[in-house]
């Protein structure tokens, strides 16, 4: 272990050799392992004595979650998973790194924004940056061709933080989906269902789904007429209606695509329509839009989807609306968005594009997002076997923001232990009577905690439960031991009662959830 | 592979080379399901001694793991430089915590963490261990008074030990100080302190003969002082054992010895205050907690299927329906079986004009018709 003088010594040099390279412009490669050099060596400045200078902080775009969080995280899971587990869905888990060439190809230009490994000599590795793409490959290579599935794990995507202020690089994604040939709409109805019941039971205030169809959307450009090789830029224009008026979203349509001013207002005609299932009657009663096969699918079935969302009860705050595009690239068929009524200022850090299973298109509010995919686990069976898909995934960041949010303005405390009782004692030397009975009530599944300490004070035991929020306290003194029996007491009213050993388990349970 | 994943990129098709990384794989529902129960104990002990729980990123600066770990650092995986910050994935939980303590400079805690952690193991010589893998950590930070966290650390693992259910156990428990105090009076130089403690570590898996060997050749001890290390590493028992030590004459004089051996009696003493009682339990594994599949035996009822479902589900029932217009009822009988559901709920023209449904226990094939009123609260009745 070199000494200190002879190491700050080597960290002078080295850092003339980074500024040297800097200076000569060298490439990048090498300033970097000078780089790394200069930082190990600084690291071991601070290594005496096995001593560890640590830098303070986590990874650009990474936070840690505190315990207040992991409460709100657990209750929110608790909800989701109690939905997804009601609708029979089971679960599986991936690998949070895959082979490199698993997830490209499959993201387009958004390959930049994936975290790689370092090549360390053996398999060229990425982190995953979705969980559609592990479970499209988790199917092909399983030969799975039926499943009802959640996952909810974190994603990693190195988005560039100048563009967009506040996102993180690691978030959480909760996705279910429906994988199989089943008959028409069906599973599709299910999707809405449970996103519906989700929303309700998170009590974030009213809602809207939107639902539309890529087949529908692709009828619609046909027959205004847009051609064929516009499709995909048009729907991304026509996408950003949730976040533009028509009027700037027609300019960009006409002045940047080169859409004729004719074929855009035909196209603001359609978009501008939104309706239940009476609006995909109508439609099929359009002489044009009927005639296109692709159109006339796509409404037929969501004249179907709506008679089933009759029968799931879910009409009320399902719209079919027809500017819905979402980022297209693999949906096949339905399409859905939830969002929520209340729109929440801007100053909710979590950016709603980190929800939903792409990118485009999901406008401030927007809590879940999915459809139908029928070609994406062709994708990856070597036989280009075919498995229909359909899902949605939750927007958990954005949810997680907004009950973070409920929970700062609310006058009711998180409280980050579950804890029914604190064990305590007034006088001196009752350490042993106290993890006696502290055992006694473990063992009978009472959640209880005693303090650390000999003979602590009353007051700082009773101050420990009001910062943490237990309710109770069983307190013990030389008359209670003597009479067998407990002093329990409400921590928050201060009433007190004298409890028999014998009934303290039964009397805790009572009073406590 | 490559290459050939080249050849296959005609037309947007990719050929996807289908494998998990090395030392990595998925867990299927079933694995789920036993992973969900084990945790669920697990959770629920740490919650019944009031821990909280915290979460860190997946990787952290290079720098915050390198340093700790020494000549492990090669097992680190580093993520490429790709411009920003050097970062590494975590190699266990603990210097994760270490910095989150320190970031927020937090002086007390009691938490557990439960999360995977990356090591790039050389599978040459470790045969089937994975490379990321899940830790399950459990930690009392602050300055308290002496043993009595250390004893609720114990008193956790045996309740966990017992509630897992994995048959008799043992926890065995020694001290630091009371191995450097008995290297010391044993007369191992100073310096030969941590080697010679690594080589007595081998006792678990080698023979005291072995271990004496490696002692005596490979690290120079004398036969002597050897002889006196295994005198004392023979020794096991309880508290009795610590008393016993406390008398050694030797022993008693070496400092740290005498405060882990203090220590130990303590230890010893709070653990008896803290007994357990044995739990079992044991069930069948299923992927899915669905307590009743919605089902007919004739035709055009998916209308009243569906209807009938949707009312479980909003009553909280646990249901499922097939997603078929016109299933056999034999298929849905089959489902019921491969999955495990217990009860389904039979739909057909007589009984929608009676108002009732054929609630029909799989397992046995016993039927009864049960009002469409009374049946939610038949099946929770018949289901946990």
């Amino acid at each position: 272990m070199a000494d200190k003088a002879q190491l700050q010594e080597a960290i002078k040099t080295q850092g003339e050799v980074v500024r040297k390279l800097k200076s000569e412009k060298a490439s990048k490669e090498q300033i970097d392992e000078e780089v790394a050099k200069l930082l190990q060596l600084k690291a071991q400045l601070g290594g005496d004595e096995g001593k560890h200078v640590f830098v303070l902080k986590t990874a650009k775009g990474t936070r840690d979650y505190n315990p207040k969080q992991m409460a709100i995280r657990e209750k929110v899971f608790s909800i989701i998973i109690s939905c997804f587990k009601r609708h029979g869905a089971e679960t599986i888990d991936t690998p949070v790194f895959e082979l490199k060439e698993t997830l490209t190809g499959k993201y387009g230009e958004d390959s930049k924004l994936i975290y790689d490994l370092k090549d360390q000599g053996g398999e060229l590795l990425s982190l995953r940056y979705d969980l559609t793409v592990p479970f499209a490959r988790y199917l092909a290579l399983n030969k799975i061709t039926n499943i009802k599935r959640y996952h909810i794990a974190k994603v990693y995507r190195r988005d560039n933080p100048a563009m967009t202020r506040g996102r993180y690089r690691e978030f959480y994604q909760c996705d279910f989906d429906i994988a199989g040939q089943y008959d028409a709409m069906i599973p599709d109805a299910e999707c809405l269902k449970i996103v519906y019941e989700i929303l309700n039971e998170l009590d974030l205030g009213d809602f809207r789904i939107k639902v539309n169809d890529r087949r529908i959307l692709d009828g619609m450009f046909a027959v205004c007429g847009v051609p064929d090789e516009k499709f995909r830029t048009i729907c991304s224009t026509v996408d950003k209606l949730d976040k533009m008026a028509w009027e700037d979203v027609k300019k960009e349509m006409v002045n940047e695509k080169g859409l004729s001013e004719d074929v855009a207002d035909r196209i603001g005609e359609y978009v501008s329509m939104q309706g239940g299932q009476d609006l995909a009657e109508r439609l099929l009663q359009d002489p044009k839009l009927s005639q296109n096969k692709q159109a006339f699918a796509g409404l037929t079935d969501m004249k179907l989807l709506f008679s089933y969302l009759e029968l799931f009860q879910v009409t009320d705050k399902v719209v079919f609306d027809l500017s819905l595009a979402r980022g297209l690239d693999y949906y096949t068929g339905v399409i859905y968005e939830a969002i929520l009524s209340q729109t929440i200022p801007a100053s909710v850090s979590t950016p709603a594009e980190q929800n939903g299973a792409d990118e485009a298109g999901v406008s401030v509010g927007s809590v879940a997002g999915g459809g139908r995919y029928d070609g994406l686990v062709g994708m990856f069976d070597p036989k280009g076997r075919k498995v229909p898909c359909v899902g949605v995934s939750i927007g958990i960041e954005r949810i997680f923001s907004i009950m973070e949010q409920k929970a700062e303005t609310s006058s009711e405390k998180v409280r980050t232990t579950e804890t029914q009782v604190l064990v305590a004692s007034a006088q001196k030397n009752l350490l042993e009577e106290r993890l006696k009975l502290t055992s006694q009530l473990w063992n009978a599944g009472i959640k209880a905690e005693v303090l650390y300490k000999k003979n602590p004070k009353l007051l700082s035991q009773l101050q420990h439960c009001e910062e943490t929020g237990i309710p109770l306290v069983a307190i013990l003194g030389e008359q209670e031991l003597k009479d067998g029996v407990v002093k329990l007491r409400n921590v928050a009213s201060r009433e007190e009662v004298d409890v028999p050993r014998a009934d303290l388990v039964d009397e805790i349970k009572k009073r406590t959830l | 592979m490559q290459l050939k994943a080249q050849l296959g990129g005609d037309e947007g098709k990719h050929v996807f080379v289908l494998k998990t990384a090395k030392g990595t794989r998925d867990y299927n529902p079933k694995q789920m399901a036993i992973r969900e129960k084990v945790f669920s104990i697990i959770i629920s002990c740490f919650k019944r001694h009031g821990a909280e729980t915290i979460d860190t990123p997946v990787f952290e600066l290079k720098e915050t793991l390198t340093g700790k770990y020494g000549e492990d650092s090669k097992l680190i995986y580093d993520l490429k430089d790709q411009g920003g910050e050097l970062l590494s994935l975590r190699y266990d939980l603990t210097v994760p915590f270490a910095r989150y303590l320190a970031l927020n400079k937090i002086t007390n805690i009691k938490r557990y963490h439960i999360a995977k952690v990356y090591r790039r193991d050389n599978p040459a010589m470790t045969r089937g261990r994975y490379r990321e893998f899940y830790q399950c950590d459990f930690d009392i930070a602050g300055q308290y008074d002496a043993m009595i966290p250390d004893a609720e650390c114990l008193k956790i693992v045996y309740e966990i030990l017992n509630e897992l259910d994995l048959g008799d156990f043992r926890i065995k428990v020694n001290d630091r100080r009371i191995l450097d105090g008995m290297f010391a009076v044993c007369g191992v130089p100073d310096e030969k302190f941590r080697t010679i403690c690594s080589t007595v570590d081998k006792l678990d898996k080698m023979a005291w003969e072995d271990v004496k060997k490696e002692m005596v050749n490979e690290k120079g001890l004398s036969e002597d002082v050897a002889d006196r290390i295994g005198e004392y590493v023979s020794m096991q028992g309880g508290q009795d054992l610590a008393e016993r030590l406390l008398q050694d004459p030797k022993l008693s004089q070496n400092k740290q010895a005498f405060a882990g051996l203090t220590d130990m009696k303590l230890l010893f003493s709070y653990l008896e205050l803290f007994q357990v009682t044995d739990k079992t339990s044991s069930e069948k594994v299923r992927t899915t907690e669905t307590q009743v599949l919605v089902a007919s035996a004739q035709k055009n009822l998916l209308e009243e299927r569906l209807k009938l479902t949707s009312q479980l589900w909003n009553a909280g029932i646990k249901a499922e329906v097939l997603y078929k217009k016109n299933p056999k009822l034999l298929s849905q009988l089959q489902h019921c079986e491969e999955t495990g559901i217990p009860l389904v709920a039979i739909l057909g023209e007589q009984e929608l004009k009676d108002g009732v449904v054929k609630l029909r226990n799989v397992a046995s094939r016993e039927e009864v018709d049960v009002p469409r009123a009374d049946l939610v609260d038949e099946i929770k009745k018949r289901t946990l």
